[in-house]
């Protein structure tokens, strides 16, 4: 068959089970894995990988903004899950877009589904208004129709489809996290399910992240940026501009709201059960009300960003450092919930 | 956040698509749940449009009385700026500010004009030309 004629065979994975997930890495790599028989949930595969952060990175600019991420930089999750799963997945970045597209078509015919890192703007499926130049999505490739490749994307309900031009550049975007073609697969998993100490692991690193020392990230990331905010003039379409970003990296696409503490909410009351320690479902209750008063955060700056409240730097300060307060002491109660017996 | 205080505000800039977010359900179980947006998300986003179509009608303004290129306009419109102009092209940043000008722009080669059409994901013709 020449290659013509293999590009016009269908191949799609008949079995693959698409899954709406809050977050895009996370809900992709626990469909691929559930696709391979692992008994894995979106919300388990973010706790497990200790994924929860919180980090303001000023010196790493999108669109002139600083980067505010309420979670670890991508593929971290994908990488954080090996050690527990006993697995290992293979990372493939291509230096001609030519190449990266062969290989995407012969993982596929395979019978291989296929992770890969994306630019959200050049994705037409994208709304308009969801279209902006971030380098660091992740969706799957489960078949190919014609020109068209079938996709499992976890921020939309359903699969959709994509031709092949516009994938192809969505994969080769350049700029800040460009993907340069990645794409992703496992290739062994030893562990079918989830182990309660690798679970505990998990959440003791998670809790050395947050309380960890660097002044960026964590508790110390959150303070430091309240001090940011509260150096803001009140009267500047800057200030506006700035508060209004720091709420769009918490509640936009991707975290399912609440900067991921609901995500890791549900991923507590599933550890709960895997290590039959109920502290942690009462810990999961705790973190569903913290992540309330993240949104309360959001809410503030989003009416004053509107107007329909004075601008108030001072106060969103103070907002901000009451969540550093209180996540805080929550992430000292945790780590004590997890240690080893 | 209980399901029932999911937001369901049909939120514009989603444009129908429903995301998942983790709310607690009545039996205290954190679940997944499609919301239709959240005012709040849709103020912020909009902000972040709205500064970007701004910057992309100043840039045609000035294109068309002259002060400024097609190429500045369609870098905007494209939700591009300077730096990531640069690295889409693989050119140095001070090339591309000088091709943002009306006269750097006037002297591009057809094989410049090509990278940047290509860059922006437009043809030649449209970059020389305005709306």
């Amino acid at each position: 068959m020449n290659q013509a004629a293999r590009n016009q065979t269908p191949v799609a994975q008949t079995t693959f089970q698409h899954q709406h997930a809050a977050h895009c890495e996370s809900g992709v790599i626990s469909s691929l894995l559930r696709h391979q028989g692992v008994a894995i949930s979106e919300a388990m595969a973010f706790g497990l990988s200790a994924a929860l952060s919180f980090a303001y990175l000023p010196f790493i600019k999108m669109g002139g903004m600083p980067l505010i991420a309420y979670r670890m930089p991508p593929r971290f999750i994908i990488k954080g899950l090996a050690k527990p799963l006993n697995a290992t997945f293979a990372f493939e970045t291509f230096s001609k877009p030519d190449a990266g597209k062969a290989r995407l078509d012969e993982l596929l015919a395979q019978g291989k589904v296929v992770g890969l890192q994306s630019s959200v703007y050049w994705l037409p499926y994208f709304p308009e208004d969801m279209r902006f130049h971030f380098n660091g999505h992740n969706l799957l490739v489960y078949g190919r129709e014609g020109d068209d490749y079938l996709i499992s994307d976890p921020v939309f309900e359903t699969t959709v489809r994509c031709a092949s031009a516009d994938l192809q550049r969505a994969r080769f975007a350049k700029g800040a996290l460009a993907p340069k073609g990645m794409l992703y697969y496992p290739k062994t998993i030893g562990n079918n399910g989830v182990q309660p100490e690798a679970v505990l692991g998990a959440i003791r690193k998670n809790c050395k992240i947050m309380l960890g020392p660097i002044p960026i990230v964590g508790i110390r990331g959150m303070r430091m940026l309240a001090k940011k905010i509260r150096k803001l003039p009140a009267l500047s379409a800057e200030t506006n501009a700035f508060v209004g970003h720091i709420i769009r990296m918490q509640e936009e696409i991707g975290t399912g709201g609440a900067g991921f503490r609901f995500v890791y909410a549900a991923f507590l009351q599933e550890a709960a059960v895997v290590t039959n320690r109920p502290r942690l479902a009462e810990l999961a209750d705790e973190l569903t009300l913290i992540g309330d008063g993240w949104r309360a955060f959001a809410l503030a700056t989003a009416r004053m960003v509107k107007g329909r409240d004075v601008m108030d730097p001072n106060k969103l300060a103070d907002l901000l450092l009451d969540r550093a307060t209180v996540e805080a002491a929550f992430f000292v109660r945790l780590r004590d919930a997890a240690q080893q017996c | 956040m209980n399901i029932h205080e999911v937001p369901q505000e049909g939120n514009a800039t989603l444009a129908g698509v429903r995301k998942a977010v983790y709310a607690r359900a009545d039996n205290g179980q954190m679940v997944a749940v499609a919301s239709q947006g959240w005012e709040v998300e849709e103020i912020v986003t909009m902000q972040a449009v709205d500064a970007l179509k701004e910057q992309a009608s100043a840039a045609l303004v000035s294109a068309k009385a002259g002060i400024g290129s097609p190429l500045e306009y369609w870098m905007y419109e494209k939700r591009m700026d300077l730096g990531l102009l640069a690295q889409s092209t693989g050119l140095w940043q001070w090339r591309v500010r000088r091709h943002l000008q009306p006269l750097g722009f006037a002297k591009l080669s057809q094989k410049l004009l090509s990278v940047y059409a290509d860059a922006l994901g437009i043809s030649i013709d449209q970059l020389k030309s305005l709306p």
